[in-house]
This record gives C-alpha cells, structure tokens and sequence, in this order.
C-alpha cells in the first residue's frame, strides 16, 4: 500500500485512518498514540491512550490520573493489532518512556521516531534503530550548525564556575521532564555529590524518575523560606527556564543564569537570553546524527517534522535519498 | 587554545565587570607562558598578525560544503566566523603527527606565515581545532574579537593579578610587546619590574575633569597655576635615545604627517603639548584656527608646500620625561620650571611654552574664562602646583573650563541615512556619552545632530559608519562604540535641559557637530554627570518631580 494512505498529516495530527488513530494529536481525538511525555506531544483530555508504561504514568503525573478515560500500556517491542494495522513501539533516546512507534499494513512500514536522540542518557533506554520503509524524523537541531559537544565536558564548565565563583547561586535552566534528571545524573557522574536544590515545577517529576530507579540522589526544594539566602552560595538550583524571568530568580544570592540546551551552541542564543553560562546538552539528535541516522537506516523515503526541515531534506536529495518535509502543526521544541 | 576559547566565550556573555575581571585574573594565573601573553595581547588589540579576508574562509567552506546547505546555516546564525567554526567537518589532516595546537603555537605559525602558505595554513587549523577553539582561531584570523573587554578592564585583570595597582601597569603598558613574558614574570614575583626599554614610547596622558557647578567653592585658587586651553590637538612629542616620535592624545603615532616638528628637536625628553599651526608667541606671529590645523591632520604624507602653508608648532604643557630621567612624580611647578628652560633653548618658530595666566580669586578666573585674547583659546586650565603627572583622568589635581560651556565629547552610536541629496549617506547621527549602569560604564544616547559637518567630514563619518556597523534595525545602523573604539564627535549646543522624554534625562537644544574628534578615543569623551551639571538652576524642582515618578 502507498505510505501516503497508511500515515497523512490532518490538522489534528498525523492520522491512520486504516486503524483510525492518531499519533501525538495536538488537539483531542478517540483513540491517541503517544511517543512521550513532553507536552507538545503528550496532551490531556484524549478518550484512549496508547502510550508506554511510563509515558502513560509521566502524562498522570503531569495531568492527573483522569488525563484520559481509557489508558492502555503498550510493551515495548509487542506488536499489538489496531483495526487492520499492527503498531510496535521501540526505545527513541529522548526522555524516561520515549517510544516510536512502528505502523505496518500490507508490507508498508513506517516508523515515526517522535523526538529522538542517539548519545548515551543514563536516564532512559537508547534508541533502537528500526529498519522501514518510511522514517519520519524530527528536524528539532537539523542545520549543519548543530555538533552538539561532550556532556560531560558540558557539566565540566559548570564545576569549574562553582569553584571560581562561589559566592553566586548557580541557576541552572532545564526542561522539567528529563533535561534537568540528565543534567543532575551528569552532576552525579561527575562526582558532585552535595545536595541540589530544586523549583517546585521539577518536584514530582523527579521523584517519578526516582522511583523509577534512577538514582538523582541528595535534592531540596529551592525554597528562601527559613533558610540564610546564603545557603545557595555556591549550589545547583535547577528550575524551568520559565521560572528565571520571574522574581523568583532574583532571591537568590548573585545569580549565575545557566541554561542546559542545545541552542546555547549558537552565542547569539545564549546573549538574547542573557544566559551567563551555557552548557549545550540536548535531548534531540544534532546534525551529525540525524544524518548517521537516516544514513543507517536507509529507509526508502524521509519524511521530516517538526524544525528544521528544509536542510535535511536537501541533504537527502544529495544523498539520493527520497525525502520531503511534512508540514505538522503544533510542536514547539524551542523549549528544549 | 581550548582554555583561551574557553575564556572568550565566557567574556562575552558575562556582564558583571568584576566577574569579567576574575575570569581574566584567573585564565592569567593558569595559563602557560606565551599563550597568556598573547591572549592578553588579543583582547587589548595589540596582537600583530596578517589577517584573512572572509572570502577567503567562504572558498574553503565551499570546498567542503553543498553551498544551499552553508546559506542556510548562514541565514540561521548571522556571523560567518561562527557558521564556518560550527558548520566545519573535519576530515583527519594529511600528517599523522600530534600537531602543537597551543594559542603561542597557533599564533607563531600565523605570524612565519607566507602569503602563499596562509590558505592551507588555515585548512589546516580549521581541521585539527575544535569547537570554540575553532570559533576562536577564526575571530583572531580575521581581526574581529569583539568580547566587551576594554583595555582598561584586562590592565585591572593583570593587577589583580600581581597585587600591584593598576596605574603600574598603564605606565609600563606601552613600553611592552606580546607576548609580555617580563610583565607576567614581574607579576608573578620572579623578576624585577620590567625597565622601560623603550622610552620613546606613547605614555598615557594626564586629564582634566570639567568645572562643575561648586567644584571650586572650597579649593584654594593659591594651589592652582592657570593656563589657557588652546584649540589644537594634544600630542606627545618624544625624543629619547635617538628615537623621536610624535603621537596624537590617544597614542597614535603621527610623525609622518609631521617632519618640520621632528626634525627640529633638538632637546632630550618627552613633552606634552598643544599641536597647533601659524606663529609660536616667540615669532610674535598669530596662531592660526582648528581649521588650518585640519589641512595638516589625517595624512599619511605631506609636501612641502603644505608645510610651508601650513606650518606646524608645539605649544608646551608639561615634561614628562627629561635627559635625566621621568619627571613624573614630581610637582607640576618643577616639571613646568624645566619645561620653560628646555623650550627656551629649542628652535623658536617650532616651539614655544603655554603661558601661565595669573589672578587671585576663582571670579578672576572665570571673567578671564569668558573674554579670553585669543580665538584660539576655548578656556581655561586650572593644575594643582604640586600634582604629579598621573595618566588617566583623576578628579582634583586638573580643572578644564571651557569658554563656551555648552560643547561636549560624545560617541557616534547610530546613523540613519538622510533625505534628498544626502539620501545616499548616512547623515543623521545620534551620539551618546558615558555614564555608569550596574557598575558598567555605559553608553546613554543624548541627542541627534544632522548639520555642522563639511561634505569632506560627511564622507568620512559615512565610511566610519559603512565600515563599522554592529547591527541594523531598518535605516538605522548601530555603529561599534567601545570604549577604545569608535568616533568621538565634538558636539556644540545652545542649552539643555532636563527631559523625562529622553532615556538619558537631558535634553540639547540645537545640537550640531562642531568638528570630529579622530584624535579622541570614545574613552575619553565626556559624561552624563558633565551634561547634567549644565542644566542651569531653577529647574530643580522639575528634578524633584522626575525624581518621585
Ligand atoms: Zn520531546
């Protein structure tokens, strides 16, 4: 069958009418499969869910238990039968849960990798290449530009800052599902064992990653109250970006803006930002392994979502690779 | 490399000057001699080496790169030195060899560069660097480190560094080459202070502060000398071990536009003084206007009927080196008795003294001030008689006191193009001056002047313009306005006063430009203070109510 009639863009999202389910729908449908937990993907208020175990508990953490009325786990791996279709999900890399998730009728297979990254996280499974005929990719970081450095030398300029500044708070601006549980196990990994302190927005997330084994260690609530403003001379304290415009960045003592995101690789984000010290670790793949990707894969055709489309699609053409962009609404990724 | 990049990109995102201070302190502390040095060297400008055209560095990336691929990284980060530093693929370099990526080693092979060897050289580079490194090679290469960082702030760097006062290091600061390996041996206590090696060099001049309303009121005309303030350029006159030189107030050397005054030294030392043209007091011939003295300025050359036409002299004001030795912890009074007697001695159609004006009280002063004999004079100069000759401007030892009080030093911020015939120039121009926000010295823009400037000046603020744009909103250009870089434009004014309209609080009523400053470093132009204590009394209370909203 064409792949153009198992998987077609609609303003609600990408739809399969032969198993009549959407994927990621940005506005609410019967029958939704999710890939992972971050709000431009996972929303609140579809009739049935089909997502993994703990994207499905990330999105009652987010949302509530009633985020949807029918919750049902998908097993990474299973193929599971929708209406004349089999779906399976498989490991993307990105956060705790992220899933693809494989749609197959009548010998046609596409995979859409919903966000997807390929370097180690040490806080959810890596991504698992499935061969297709059709890869969707994400485009989030697609520019040439994009090399996303080392982690580890990432979490290094920070240590260095601690100790040469040690009278600023360093403030640490993170995604609250899973950059800011990356960049705490980064910390850890590199050794910094001291207790980190936490806004109130990343709170139950990561007792949620906690819980789930993932060991974040010593964390406190970033909370003044009862506490020497002092107490933050010197420490981590992560919390949204949102939170840093806000007054409540201002209580700390001589803060260092920090900012935890692939965009930090370009200085001119990093200055409109007025971020001090960027660290560029991101969740989604760079240029360099979008490109590793699809090269791998070989996939008959690319289809590629949300960012930046038109360089990878020009870069297939020069691989000889058929690819065309799919022009999805909704996904804003500029938040990584 | 890595730690030199490592600290650029630290610079230029952090705002705090003491944060920026450390960071610099710190790098010079660890960092391995002669990579500091020419770091140092790097971020105060004074790093010698052939730069690359950015054509160049576009012929190498599209040797790589699909050139629809590169326009659209282009597009997305708007600089070319940052696109090349992270669109670039290595690929591994022809020699298997562990390659010196050292800043010092970097920089030795850019220098013993030939012309033909610059473009694998870069290859070559671009390849084994890294990331920022990569980023970083490429603004040194192409001459375009713009971090934020004055000269002033790495000279405070370095003393904190050594523990030593930041003047120390601005007395010997020009007298030193990259990559100052005796500065740092000095600071890190394993040698003595390096001996000026060179005195024939520029020394940072000594300045005055404007007269403000009350400055005066409790000092003691008896501890000050007057002199008039004459309408030339400052200069540095230095002839020391056979070297003889002559530098513009902000230490550009300017001999070559001046062979007559060069050749007839005769004395030993260094003065500083007034560069006027016409007749020195002691020919008893008129000194001639800033007008005349423009057709000798700004030229690389000069005829010999020029100089006929236009002849050149010094006006002495102060010695600061003599054949004994510097002169400049002593008095004034002592530094000007030996002035007068080396200038006495020395040819009289090319150097005559500053003559001292005499009076007892300040009122004295100020009606001298207003009428003064000659119209080359544009005010008065009030020195301490025992102050030393300290650069930079300190308040209290030097007054300045100008004759037509409302004309100020700003720095050119933006330009928009004009109307009609002047459509094809940029011919509006706001200028700003300095004040302090958060602890930075700032730029405040203070008013938009579109006249007072010849067609000739209009070319070459336009050329500055073009050749110096930061960033464009629409017509408007912002042009690069540090404090050791950009153009300094005199402005004239008929009154001011205070506005709630304008970010900066004051208002110009017709301001023009009375002449450009390319003798003036923006550092040197004035301050939102000095506008302020302009404004005439009686519009307090309107202060006040500005004051409560
Ligand atoms: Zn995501």
């Amino acid at each position: 069958m064409k792949a153009d009639s198992l998987l077609y863009p609609t303003p609600k999202g990408l739809y399969c009418e032969k198993g009549g389910f959407y994927i990621d729908p940005v506005q609410p449908v019967e029958r939704a499969l999710i890939t992972h937990g971050h709000a431009d993907h996972a929303r609140a208020g579809h009739q049935a869910v089909l997502a993994t175990r703990q994207t499905l508990e990330i999105m009652a953490v987010r949302y509530g238990e009633a985020f949807c009325q029918t919750p049902q786990e998908a097993p990474l791996g299973k193929e599971m039968r929708i209406g004349d279709v089999t779906v399976h999900f498989h490991p993307a890399g990105h956060v705790l849960g992220s899933a693809q998730i494989a749609v197959e009728a009548e010998g046609m297979r596409i995979v859409v990798s919903g966000d997807y990254k390929r370097r180690r996280d040490p806080t959810c499974l890596s991504f698992e290449p499935v061969p297709c005929d059709v890869f969707i990719t994400e485009a989030t970081f697609g520019l040439p530009v994009f090399h996303h450095p080392d982690d580890a030398e990432e979490v290094g300029k920070l240590l260095t800052s601690l100790k040469q500044f040690p009278e600023r708070a360093h403030l640490v601006g993170a995604y609250a599902l899973g950059k800011a549980q990356r960049v705490i196990m980064l910390l850890r990994e590199a050794g910094y064992d001291a207790p980190i302190f936490i806004h109130g927005a990343l709170a139950r997330l990561c007792d949620y990653y906690q819980r789930e084994g993932i060991d974040l260690g010593p964390l406190e609530p970033a909370t003044i109250t009862g506490r020497d403003k002092s107490a933050f001379a010197g420490r981590v304290v992560i919390g949204p970006p949102s939170a840093f415009a806000d007054k409540w960045a201002r209580r700390f003592p001589e803060p260092m803006a920090v900012f935890a995101s692939g965009w930090m690789l370009v200085r001119q984000r990093a200055r409109q930002r007025g971020v001090e010290l960027p660290m560029v670790i991101s969740d989604h793949c760079d240029w360099a392994e979008l490109t590793a990707t699809i090269a791998e894969l070989r996939p008959g055709e690319v289809w590629v979502t949300h960012g930046r489309e038109e360089a990878l699609v020009r870069w297939c053409e020069l691989e000889g690779i058929a690819a065309r962009p799919l022009h999805l609404v909704g996904y804003d990724d500029e938040g990584e | 490399m890595q730690a030199f990049a490592e600290l650029l990109d630290r610079l230029v995102l952090t705002p705090q000057r003491n944060a920026k201070i450390r960071l610099m302190a710190d790098y010079f502390r660890t960092a391995p001699d002669p990579d500091r040095g020419y770091a140092l060297a790097a971020i105060a400008g004074t790093l010698d080496i052939a730069t690359v055209k950015p054509a160049l560095l576009r012929q190498l990336m599209l040797e790589r790169m699909d050139p629809i691929l590169f326009q659209y990284s282009y597009d997305y980060v708007g600089d070319l030195a940052e696109t090349i530093s992270l669109v670039w693929e290595t690929v591994e370099p022809d020699e298997a060899e562990v390659a010196d990526l050292s800043l010092g080693a970097v920089i030795h092979r850019l220098q013993s560069a030939g012309r033909g060897d610059v473009r694998g050289l870069v290859r070559d580079l671009l390849d084994r660097l890294d990331g920022s490194a990569r980023y970083a090679f490429l603004k040194l290469v192409t001459g375009s480190m713009r971090i934020g960082v004055s000269a002033r702030l790495v000279k405070q760097a370095l003393a904190d560094m050594g523990g030593v006062d930041a003047s120390e290091i601005e007395t010997l600061w020009h007298g030193l080459e990259p990559p100052y390996l005796s500065l740092f041996s000095w600071l890190e206590g394993h040698s003595e202070r390096p001996a000026l090696s060179m005195p024939a060099v520029f020394h940072a001049v000594m300045l005055a502060t404007p007269v403000a309303d009350g400055d005066l009121t409790n000092l003691d005309p008896q501890d000050y000398a007057a002199e008039w303030k004459w309408d030339g350029i400052r200069v540095q006159l230095a002839n020391l071990d056979g070297t003889r030189r002559l530098y513009s107030r902000s230490g550009d050397d300017i001999s070559a536009a001046f062979p007559d005054i060069l050749e007839a030294v005769d004395f030993e030392g260094i003065i500083d003084g007034e560069l006027l043209v016409g007749g020195t007091a002691r020919t008893n011939r008129a000194t001639r206007t800033f007008s005349d003295l423009q057709q000798r300025l700004n030229r690389k050359t000069v005829t010999r009927k020029t100089i006929e036409d236009y002849p050149a002299f010094v006006r002495g004001y102060d010695l600061l080196f003599s054949r004994e030795g510097d002169m400049r912890p002593l008095p004034f009074s002592e530094r000007r008795a030996a002035l007068s007697g080396l200038i006495e001695a020395a040819s009289p159609t090319h150097f005559d003294l500053s003559p001292l004006v005499s009076f007892s009280s300040w009122k004295e002063i100020d009606q001298l001030r207003i009428a003064p004999p000659d119209p080359v004079i544009e005010g008065i100069m009030l020195k301490r008689w025992d102050s030393p000759y300290q650069s930079g401007r300190a308040k209290g030892p030097w007054f300045k006191w100008k004759r037509e009080p409302y004309n100020i030093d700003a720095v050119l911020m933006y330009a928009q193009r004009g109307h009609g015939k002047r459509s094809s120039y940029y011919s509006d121009f706001t200028f700003g001056v300095w004040t302090e926000v958060d602890g930075k010295q700032v730029l405040v823009p203070v008013g938009k002047a579109y006249f007072g400037f010849t067609d000739a000046e209009l070319e070459i603020l336009d050329r500055f313009v073009r050749n110096n744009t930061v960033e464009r909103f629409g017509p408007v250009r912002s042009v690069r306005a540090t404090a050791d870089h950009g153009f300094v434009l005199e402005i004239a004014f008929e009154g001011i006063n205070r506005s709630t309209r304008h970010k900066s609080g004051v208002a110009m009523r017709f301001p023009r430009i009375a002449r450009l400053r390319a003798d003036k470093l923006p550092r040197d132009a004035d301050r939102l203070e000095t506008l302020m204590a302009m404004i005439p009394a009686g519009t307090v209370e309107e202060m006040d109510g500005d004051l409560s909203s």
